[in-house]
């Protein structure tokens, strides 16, 4: 049999029926069409890299959120639910709403009226050179991980459902990527981010449906997942008075102060994924309202995935193990629950739909990193240090080549993350590592007008250095997890959220003994950059459903009545 | 230009078809043993309806002709 064939072993979890497959194709078929249609319209720098900032306050609020929406959110999370019960869902509560309610009120003003192009880019205008070359590169290199996460994450579902080849997965899906972000840039990535978004929730909303109904409502799951687990699996708060009274190993400062806190301020309000596609919001309030959208959908976003990892407990026959057991042991791990219960419920048609919205999801994470990670590259690394003198035309096929660039070394980091254990844990790290410092020195910039260019860099680095740090020595020597975390209890998770506590901290320290050392940056060059030497723009005379102020405080009286509920 | 929830319309309603027409010939042929759990519920005939429903909907508010 040739390799080409043998992709194609019937070893799968399910069979594709005809329909199946039709929908697949025609969902690739649709996807470049939208490229191919929109790539008359990414002939300028403008256009390409910032989708010609024209995006109304839905698409770029569904396009937010559908960035991040992809191989975490879908497989990883409904994994971790299956895993830690219900605690998972503090990464799209308590993790998210909180953050972005901030990017939309207080920070997005910043970034919009400064017109730059990337957070880097607010950077070198805040704090110089130094911060921004800094930022970007470490941006760049997160990015092309996580990426790489993605489509690794994306080949193993096709893996397992559909018996494909790992490695004809990969290349499938990151070419036909390249292919329509290459051709119509930001515009396209961001309208097949919100096509993908539709699709994820036409195709797995059924599941948490049908497994209710199977379960006999949420009363009758609770108490069955009581039975095969633990009562604490379905409590958000009750358990986290201690490292040991919960699955996570958690203590509720490293929810609230790490995750509310730091990574997800930092995540949801400096990585540029996201940011970027608020910043192609068409007018101010657009771009305040976008991120609040994306709130409203993102408190739902656990109805499709952290449920059907519950549901998983409590219906599915096999017990779900570590990849590390299942890769031993021939089993199903705790990141299969999702293919696992899309199998159990999804006939035909269904099932390609759901398979549809598995590829949807992992694609438009994939594109999102690549489109982020071209323009860092093209604006904030390769303009500034490389070659300054450019024309327009000349960057924007330095973003086409980028695009593809950046898409190999992805495939190149999918088959490195194939050695770690676990997808989860690593992409943590990889927040620690850089999103938590960033966050501690654009806000000080925004909020703080004494911050220097000095302070701002090495707060940044000493941020970074210090996270870093603290992951090596737990990877050396485990039994630092003790010092890290408060506890010997901790796990995995909760040393990312401390960590990422202890390098915000050292970040601010560190920016605010420099620039106390160092002379502070003239007024005349803090406009339009930082509170008080700004005039903030407004929405202007608008009825009170259109201003951003109300729906921010409709999400939060929810997102407060849903942790109350779920207490 | 062509609107994005013009092209969500198209990607709702071919979905919706196809689902639709699979769960109504499994209506009219049903497997000897069913391949899913609740298979009694037919999913893939009220769902596949629902999809093409709010597709032709897309298709007909945001069609191109319609856009100014």
């Amino acid at each position: 049999m040739t390799p080409f064939l043998a992709t194609f072993v019937p070893t799968q979890l399910v069979r594709l029926s005809s329909v199946d497959i039709a929908i697949v194709v025609f969902y690739f078929a649709l996807v470049l069409s939208i490229g191919w249609y929109l790539k008359g319209r990414a002939n300028t720098g403008e256009d390409f890299f910032m989708a010609g900032r024209e995006m109304t306050a839905w698409v770029a609020g569904l396009s937010f959120l559908s960035a991040n929406l992809g191989a975490l959110e879908l497989m990883g999370w409904a994994g971790s639910a299956y895993q830690y019960g219900i605690l998972a869902t503090h990464w799209y509560w308590i993790g998210a709403i909180p953050a972005m309610l901030f990017l939309a009120l207080v920070m997005m003003p910043f970034y919009y009226i400064s017109k730059t192009h990337s957070v880097p880019g607010y950077l070198k205008l805040r704090f110089g050179e130094p911060s921004r070359a800094l930022s970007a590169v470490s941006f760049a290199f997160m990015t092309v991980l996580m990426s790489g996460v993605n489509m690794f994450a994306m080949a193993k579902v096709m893996q397992i459902v559909l018996g494909w080849d790992i490695n004809f997965s990969i290349w499938v899906s990151s070419l036909t990527v390249a292919i329509y972000v290459t051709m119509g840039g930001l515009r396209s990535a961001i309208f097949n981010e919100v096509l993908q978004f539709f699709l994820i929730w036409a195709g797995a909303l059924l599941i948490p449906i049908l497994g209710l109904y199977e379960a006999g409502g949420w009363m009758n799951l609770k108490l069955q997942i009581a039975q095969r687990a633990s009562a604490q699996y379905v409590h958000l708060w009750s358990g986290l008075g201690s490292f040991t009274t919960n699955p996570m190993g958690i203590h509720w400062t490293g929810i609230v102060f790490g995750l509310g806190a730091i990574i997800s301020m930092g995540y949801w309000t400096t990585d540029f994924l996201v940011v970027q596609r608020i910043l192609a919001a068409k007018d101010i309030r657009s771009a305040e309202m976008a991120p609040i959208i994306g709130a409203g959908f993102k408190m739902m976003v656990p109805f499709i995935v952290i449920l059907p990892g519950l549901l998983g407990l409590a219906v599915l026959p096999e017990k779900l193990v570590p990849e590390s057991v299942a890769t031993v042991t021939g089993g199903h791990s705790y990141n299969d629950v999702l293919p696992l219960m899309l199998a159990r419920y999804c006939g035909p048609g269904l099932l390609g739909l759901g398979v549809t919205a598995l590829i949807a999801g992992f694609m438009s994470g994939m594109a999102g990193n690549v489109s982020a990670f071209t323009t860092v590259w093209t604006y904030d690394i390769y303009r500034p240090l490389i070659n300054s003198k450019a024309s327009d035309h000349h960057y924007v096929n330095m973003g086409r080549w980028t695009t593809v660039i950046g898409v190999l070394v992805s495939v190149g980091t999918a088959y490195l993350v194939m050695q770690f254990a676990s997808i989860m844990d690593y992409v943590q790290a990889l927040f620690s590592f850089f999103i938590a410092p960033l966050f501690g020195t654009v806000v000080l910039g925004m909020l703080w007008k004494r911050a220097s260019g000095p302070g701002g860099f090495w707060g940044l680095l000493c941020g970074t250095l210090c996270s870093i740090g603290m992951w090596t020595w737990v990877k050396v020597d485990p039994s630092a997890l003790r010092y890290v975390a408060l506890s010997s209890h901790a796990k995995g998770l909760a040393q990312d959220m401390y960590q990422a506590l202890w390098s915000f901290l050292v970040c601010v320290v560190v920016t605010v003994g420099v620039s106390l050392a160092t002379n502070p940056m003239p007024d005349s060059e803090l406009t339009g950059l930082v509170y008080g030497l700004t005039e903030v723009p407004h929405v202007g005379e608008v009825p009170l459903y259109e201003k951003p102020l109300f729906w921010a405080g409709v999400v939060t009286v929810v997102f407060i009545v849903l942790n109350i509920i779920f207490w | 230009m062509i609107s994005i929830w013009f092209f969500i319309g198209i990607a709702l309603a071919v979905n919706g078809a196809l689902i639709l027409a699979a769960g109504i010939y499994q209506l009219i042929n049903p497997p000897a043993v069913p391949t899913v759990v609740l298979f009694h519920l037919h999913a893939n005939v009220w769902w596949g309806a629902l999809l093409l429903i709010c597709g032709l909907a897309y298709c007909v508010r945001f069609a191109p002709s319609r856009q100014v």
